[in-house]
């Protein structure tokens, strides 16, 4: 190490790249590692589990009319859920970026509070509302024949709760970062509300917009704790059972066929994911903000 | 946003924003604010018995305990997922890219499923944690996996490496680099992303309740709220209820508020 500065640092750098490269592998393992051992392995597990009890099995536990009750209901609940949740993230996003709203903020931050609420806190708060013996509205509604709680309006509610703000919040930074330019231009050019909506609101969104509806699609068919508490929690309900509901109880029961239900979600959640990826024009979704619109 | 073009209510803007607000209050404000009042419905001092028995103790405690060690440990593997996501390269990174994903959207109840089939009982790999506090901690990792690692990622992409390289070339090691350079730049979003995911595993209750064994042990608070739903003990259960929504709104809260003072600072 005695020659001349430039070969010493030269032997310095090599060394720092090596131990980088290194560093580099060992962080490298070490996420793999962890998402394997999380994720991964448990995954290959179930599927081994399904692949082992034969085809049979799998067929008859997916074709079962319990199994095919719960995805009439669970489909039901989630499409109306989706459709609620749409009309209101983009309605209420257009208003909250492009119109001078009092209490804005207050208003997008209570819209966001269902992303903080443990699921059977928001089936107990539906509940206490709309509970057909002392629920605040339920006792009112249930005087009038309409059953919320313990039936289809009830898990409805329970599942646009949980869902709610996921389209909004994935719509609103994207009308935020596009501005009303084009909008007023096609204004000027005598665009009429539909239109300007239609023409130029709707193609900016689209694609945020599907990604919203895509997670809101799989957290809708995956609710589970509040649709538990607002359908009554009573085993063998065949009304209000959902695909979760129904791989709960079939566990708790020891029959067979919870792991060939839980691998059809598993299939249709990593569908949902491959489908929103490819949707999603960059790799990373940030959570806070979305940019993917920088180059304006 | 600024006070930029925005456009003035008018009457059937006004019209959407009374329907939007009428529906937020139906669905969302109007319940949590049922839940809080039906805790107070014994006045403080039902409330105060209500939180204090000794199973809701042990529950609150085990939650917030377990979810503040949760939070430790994905502020450090979500980190490191993120810096691996976007500074290295290997052939299998949008495998990864997809496979952290699936937390966020895999069913609670799958997701507790799957983790018993292979951290339980019939455990493959023999390792049966089954019905202990560890189990719990897992179920939590499982379902908060993705979330710092996908606030950290936007925020590592849009930095410069030239700052680092300075720092390599006037002699910092890679650890040095990292701490001085790179984490104070990372750290708002790690701390976000981390809020964000304790939020979560307080709530959490589909992916706990199966591997959880149903032991008194092992409840957390909203498998205790849930018992107590079970009982029509609805101030009971709202009672914890409103602990965990204030400590999670705290948490936000307080995110918010560091978030918006590191913004004005920037």
């Amino acid at each position: 190490m005695a020659s001349a500065v430039v070969t010493r640092d030269a032997a310095a750098g090599g060394v720092a790249v090596r131990r980088t490269r290194r560093g580099r592998y060992a962080l490298r393992g070490l996420a793999l590692l962890y998402v394997g051992v999380l994720v991964v392995v448990p995954l290959v597990v179930i599927v081994g589990k399904v692949a082992g009890a034969g085809w049979t099995q799998l067929t008859d536990a997916l074709g079962s009319p319990s199994a095919v009750t719960a995805y009439r209901l669970t489909i039901e609940v989630s499409l109306i859920a989706i459709v609620l949740n749409t009309a209101f993230g983009v309605g209420f996003g257009l208003l909250l970026t492009r119109y001078r709203i009092p209490g804005r903020r207050l208003l997008s931050a209570a819209a966001d509070l269902p992303i903080a609420v443990s699921p059977v806190v928001a089936g107990l708060a539906l509940v206490l509302v709309y509970g057909p013996i002392d629920g605040w509205f339920g006792a009112g509604l249930a005087g009038a024949g309409i059953r919320v709680i313990y039936s289809l309006p009830g898990m409805v509610l329970a599942t646009t709760f949980v869902s709610f703000p996921l389209v909004l919040r994935e719509v609103v930074p994207v009308l935020d970062e596009a501005g009303t330019d084009m909008e007023q231009a096609s204004r000027v050019l005598g665009a009429n509300s539909w239109q300007q909506f239609v023409r130029i609101t709707l193609p900016t969104i689209r694609p945020a917009l599907t990604y919203g509806v895509v997670l809101s699609l799989a957290r809708s068919l995956g609710e589970f704790g509040a649709v538990r508490v607002v359908s009554g929690g009573i085993s063998g309900a065949g009304q209000t059972q959902t695909v979760t509901l129904l791989i709960d109880d079939k566990y708790q029961q020891l029959e067979g066929g919870t792991y060939q239900l839980a691998l059809l979600l598993v299939a249709v959640t990593v569908a949902a994911i491959v489908v929103a990826s490819l949707r999603r024009p960059s790799p990373g979704r940030p959570l806070p903000r979305r940019n993917d619109r920088e180059e304006r | 946003m600024g006070e930029r073009e925005l456009t003035r209510l008018r009457a059937p803007s006004a019209a959407g924003l009374g329907v939007s607000v009428l529906w937020l209050s139906l669905l969302v404000l109007i319940p949590l604010a049922a839940v809080v009042t039906k805790s107070f419905a014994g006045g403080w001092s039902g409330f105060w018995a209500a939180v204090t028995t000794e199973q809701a103790v042990a529950s609150l405690r085990l939650t917030v305990l377990s979810a503040l060690i949760i939070t430790l440990i994905n502020a450090v593997m979500g980190t490191v997922l993120a810096w691996v996501l976007v500074r290295d390269e290997f052939s299998s990174k949008r495998l990864v890219e997809i496979v952290l994903d699936i937390p966020f959207a895999l069913p609670t109840i799958v997701a507790g499923l799957v983790l018993i089939s292979v951290y339980g009982p019939t455990s493959p790999v023999h390792l049966d944690i089954y019905g202990t506090q560890k189990a719990v901690a897992f179920a939590l990792l499982f379902v908060t996996l993705p979330f710092v690692a996908r606030a950290v990622q936007p925020v590592l992409m849009e930095l410069d490496v030239e700052a680092e390289q300075a720092a390599a070339c006037l002699g910092a090691g890679p650890v040095t680099t990292f701490r001085r350079i790179l984490l104070p730049q990372l750290l708002p979003a790690v701390a976000s992303g981390a809020g964000l995911g304790f939020a979560r595993a307080m709530g959490e209750y589909g992916s706990v309740l199966l591997i959880s064994g149903g032991l008194n042990r092992t409840e957390v608070t909203s498998l205790y709220a849930y018992g107590r739903i079970q009982n029509y003990d609805y101030v009971g259960a709202a009672a914890v209820s409103t602990v965990l929504l204030g400590l999670s709104l705290a948490v936000l809260l307080g995110l918010d508020v560091t978030q918006r003072r590191g913004r004005r600072r920037g």
